[in-house]
């Protein structure tokens, strides 16, 4: 199938998201649709699914003019959507999911589960996948729950899939299943629109790409006749030089250090140290403990056993309450559900670390609270319209952004960053970095865990390595490499 | 330069409830000449004390996404163990602060059982509304106990205790009730609470989202026990202005006064699932209660069809809400 949109125009409001974008997709393809932030990639894709309605410009579906009214028509006609957040019932099987709304049935409504089996697994079998139909959604990992949605859309008969961001939330194993699955999807002719912030995977899988700045068309390149820097500098409209800006700190005496951390199934005997103005980069697969390591460090998951020492000192951190007051601060892996509170506005979300800050005593104060407020959103440089404005309505990376603010102005003395740069675009990416790399010259010490080999490689001072809730490796940045921060996350020895 | 960005519909949405208020006031007053008189408003603005005052408590819970079910039997709880108290000749003085720690534990309890004891809200508060009015049951045995004024010994204590519900500030010709007065104060405390300190912010971050308000450092169990609590204070405020007016107190007091108040919740546009939501949006939600009701009484419509009538109000003002 081939798809033509030219012109199109999008404005919510007074902000005008999209001008005279367009792309052009062709038959059995992997077309990378790339863009910072609100560069309005998802915008364009809603507006082709019937989501959004455009506000001029034309669709060409094979040639001929066409307008969706809503998802469902898209889908009648070939083009389904599969968002990151993905749209799933999780109470229900997969069987339940694949056939929702679409029920086979021996007629008055009775379903006749025997053929939704067989059809199920007819589809899976010719994706390669193996997933129990009868499987509870909740059950599944994420990357299954994602080959269902696939399943989804194959069954719907798609010629087109979106895929947006469909590798953030996946292992490195799930990763590689999902390019297979990919590859196999073009072999049979179905064109793939693939969004993601993930430069190695667009080089490794797509055959173009397209990129919007500012809700324009940018251009559309052949992947093997470009590089990396081409494509930043299309996306950004600028070179951003170092792509892991460089750090000239003296790391200082410990400030953290965990000894046999343990809870349940979870980790087992974690042990290790940071330093003053050091970055220590946390590494291993998704799954593997370090979120909960992290957790358990912040009072926010039980621990069985071992100590927690800051300055030399041993601390009992039961809480997070007690966390703070001991100097730590933490910035979660998932911003939407645990980092923000999504329908309060910057200002509300930047304060709530710092009540003692913008209050005398139980009564907030106007001008303190401003003073902060504004600093952040000047220091950090949040694009929003003031304090004012709703976190629901910013960027992946000004939220992000947001998130940092809060933590930062606490004075931590110990900063874990769960994964920072999720679903953050390469130029809010640096920005963050260099924040890092401020904290780290502030004297702080800094965790940082991430499942981006190079930003971990790029960033760190040392690398420590989780397997299976253990620690497998701690090595120094000017030993390690890629193969073997690989080998140790997934069990292997050097 | 942010506040330019709102768009009239934004303004309107969020006035929303008061817009309603005011043209519902409209209508009243020039159809019914005994609406729009001096008296009636003071009297309608006195049968608004017990929602509002519950109401209040009632945004606070909701607003931290909980519900309190119990406020309604909260109220006759300890409005009998007040009744009890000065009927047993204990001083007026120590029965009403007595009632309103009473008050206070009854819904702290409440708050307990959905935090410890990690019950829904809504199935937390089924079960203390169930109790507690078994309790004032059991107390009174179903009879009502009346004569509390003339059962107080000394002078003070009677006065005080009639002052509560029947007391009155004269302003030159003007004459505002007790508890009118006690409804708008507490207006202003809850707005005070809620906009301007560091325990209404995290009330907000409560409601809006629990796990990142505990990665921030709320305490949300104990932010959640006190909005109960508060709610508990409210509703035997409300029970004690109640008896004093009455002068008498039975079981069965404050039946259905939970559903009232969180209609007046709803109506304000605070929302259901926390977070969200005005003390100032509450107010307006009590009044358009109180002025249906006070309203439909004037003009001798039937009291069953009175309820419909409440009832499509409700729906049409959070509908309204919706769709901004």
């Amino acid at each position: 199938m081939n798809i033509e949109m030219k012109g199109i125009d999008k404005s919510f409001g007074s902000n005008q998201v999209l001008k005279d974008a367009g792309f052009l997709l062709k038959d059995g393809e992997v077309h990378a649709l790339m863009g910072e932030n609100g560069a309005g990639k998802s915008t364009l894709m809603k507006i082709l699914t019937g989501v959004y309605t455009k506000d001029a410009g034309t669709i060409l579906v094979d040639g001929k003019e066409v307008v969706f009214k809503n998802p469902q028509e898209a889908e009648k006609a070939g083009i389904v959507f599969i968002y990151q957040e993905l749209n799933v019932l999780f109470d229900l099987t997969v069987e339940e999911n694949l056939f929702m709304g679409k029920e086979i049935t021996k007629g008055f409504g009775i379903c006749d589960k025997k053929a939704m089996r067989a059809k199920a697994q007819e589809v899976m079998d010719k994706m390669g996948v193996n997933i129990p139909v009868t499987a509870t959604m909740s059950d599944l990992s994420v990357g299954q729950q994602q080959m269902v949605e696939i399943c989804k859309a194959l069954m719907a008969d798609a010629k087109v899939i979106i895929m947006d961001e469909p590798t953030a939330a996946l292992t490195a194993s799930e990763t590689r299943g999902l390019f297979e699955v990919v590859n196999a999807l073009r072999a049979k002719g179905v064109s793939i629109v693939y969004i993601s912030h993930r430069m190695e995977e667009i080089f490794e899988l797509c055959d173009r790409i397209t990129v919007l700045r500012d809700g324009a068309y940018v251009g559309t390149e052949n992947i093997k006749d470009i590089d990396l820097d081409h494509v930043v500098q299309m996306m950004i409209g600028r070179t951003i030089g170092e792509r892991f800006p460089k750090r000239e700190v003296a790391v200082g005496k410990e400030v953290l250090r965990v000894e046999g951390l343990s809870s349940g199934k979870l980790f087992k005997d974690v042990s290790f140290d940071v330093k003053a103005g050091e970055v220590l980069g946390v590494s291993g697969l998704m799954g593997a403990g370090r979120t909960e390591i992290m957790h358990a460090i912040f009072g926010n998951i039980h621990r069985d056993a071992g100590k927690i020492f800051i300055d030399g000192k041993e601390v009992n951190i039961k809480n997070p309450r007690q966390a703070i007051a001991a100097g730590i601060g933490f910035i979660t892996e998932d911003r939407k559900t645990e980092g923000l509170l999504l329908e309060k506005s910057v200002a509300e979300n930047i304060e709530i670390t710092n009540l003692g800050k913008v209050a005398n005593g139980f009564v907030l104060n106007k001008e303190k609270q401003n003073a902060i407020v504004k600093k952040g959103i000047e220091e950090f440089r949040i694009k929003c319209f003031g304090p004012d404005h709703e976190c629901n309505n910013l960027s992946g990376g000004n939220q992000q952004k947001v998130v940092l603010a809060k933590w930062v102005y606490t004075d931590p003395k110990i900063l874990i960053l769960d994964e920072p740069t999720r679903g953050v675009d390469i130029g809010a990416k640096k920005e963050i970095y260099n924040i890092i790399n401020e904290m780290a010259a502030k004297g702080v010490a800094v965790i940082m865990v991430s499942s981006e080999l190079p930003e971990v490689l790029g960033m760190s001072d040392r690398i420590v390595v989780v397997h299976e809730g253990k620690i497998t490796g701690i090595l120094d940045a000017a030993e390690a490499d890629q193969a073997k921060v690989m080998t140790l996350a997934t069990g292997g020895s050097l | 330069m942010e506040k330019t960005k709102k768009s009239l519909g934004a303004y309107f949405g969020e006035y929303a409830a008061f817009i309603a208020l005011l043209l519902l006031a409209v209508v009243l007053c020039c159809v019914s000449p005994e609406f729009r008189t001096a008296s009636n408003f003071l009297n309608l603005m006195r049968q608004a004390t017990f929602n509002g005052l519950i109401a209040f408590g009632m945004t606070c819970v909701i607003l931290s996404d909980g519900i309190d079910l119990s406020v309604g039997s909260t109220f006759a709880l300890s409005a009998i163990i007040c009744a009890e108290m000065l009927v047993n000749g204990i001083a007026a003085p120590l029965a009403i602060i007595a009632a309103l720690i009473i008050g206070t534990a009854l819904g702290a309890f409440s708050g307990i059982l959905v935090t410890k004891g990690r019950l829904q809200p809504f199935i937390a508060t089924l079960i203390t509304m169930t109790a507690y009015r078994g309790f004032a049951m059991i107390i009174t045995d179903g009879k009502p106990i009346s004569k509390l004024k003339a059962s107080i010994e000394s002078d003070f204590g009677a006065k005080l205790f009639e002052t509560l519900g029947k007391g009155s500030l004269n302003l030159g010709s003007f004459k505002i009730p007790v508890p009118v007065i006690i409804l708008l104060v507490s207006l202003a405390i809850f707005w005070f609470m809620l906009t301007k300190t560091t325990f209404g912010r995290k009330i907000y971050a409560t409601g809006s989202n629990i796990k990142c308000a505990n990665l921030v450092g709320v305490d949300t169990t104990k932010t959640k026990i006190i909005v109960y609590a508060i709610s508990g204070f409210m509703s035997a405020l409300a029970g004690l202005i109640m008896i004093s007016r009455v002068d008498s107190a039975q079981s069965i007091l404050g039946q259905g006064y939970e559903l009232d108040a969180i209609a007046a919740v709803a109506l304000g546009g605070t929302s259901m699932s926390g977070g969200r939501g005005k003390i100032m949006g509450t107010f307006a939600g009590v009044m358009i209660i109180a002025v249906l009701n006070n309203g439909m009484n004037i003009m001798g419509i039937n009291t069953y069809y009175q309820s419909v009538v409440k009832a499509l109000v409700i729906l049409i003002a959070v509908l309204a809400d919706r769709k901004r």
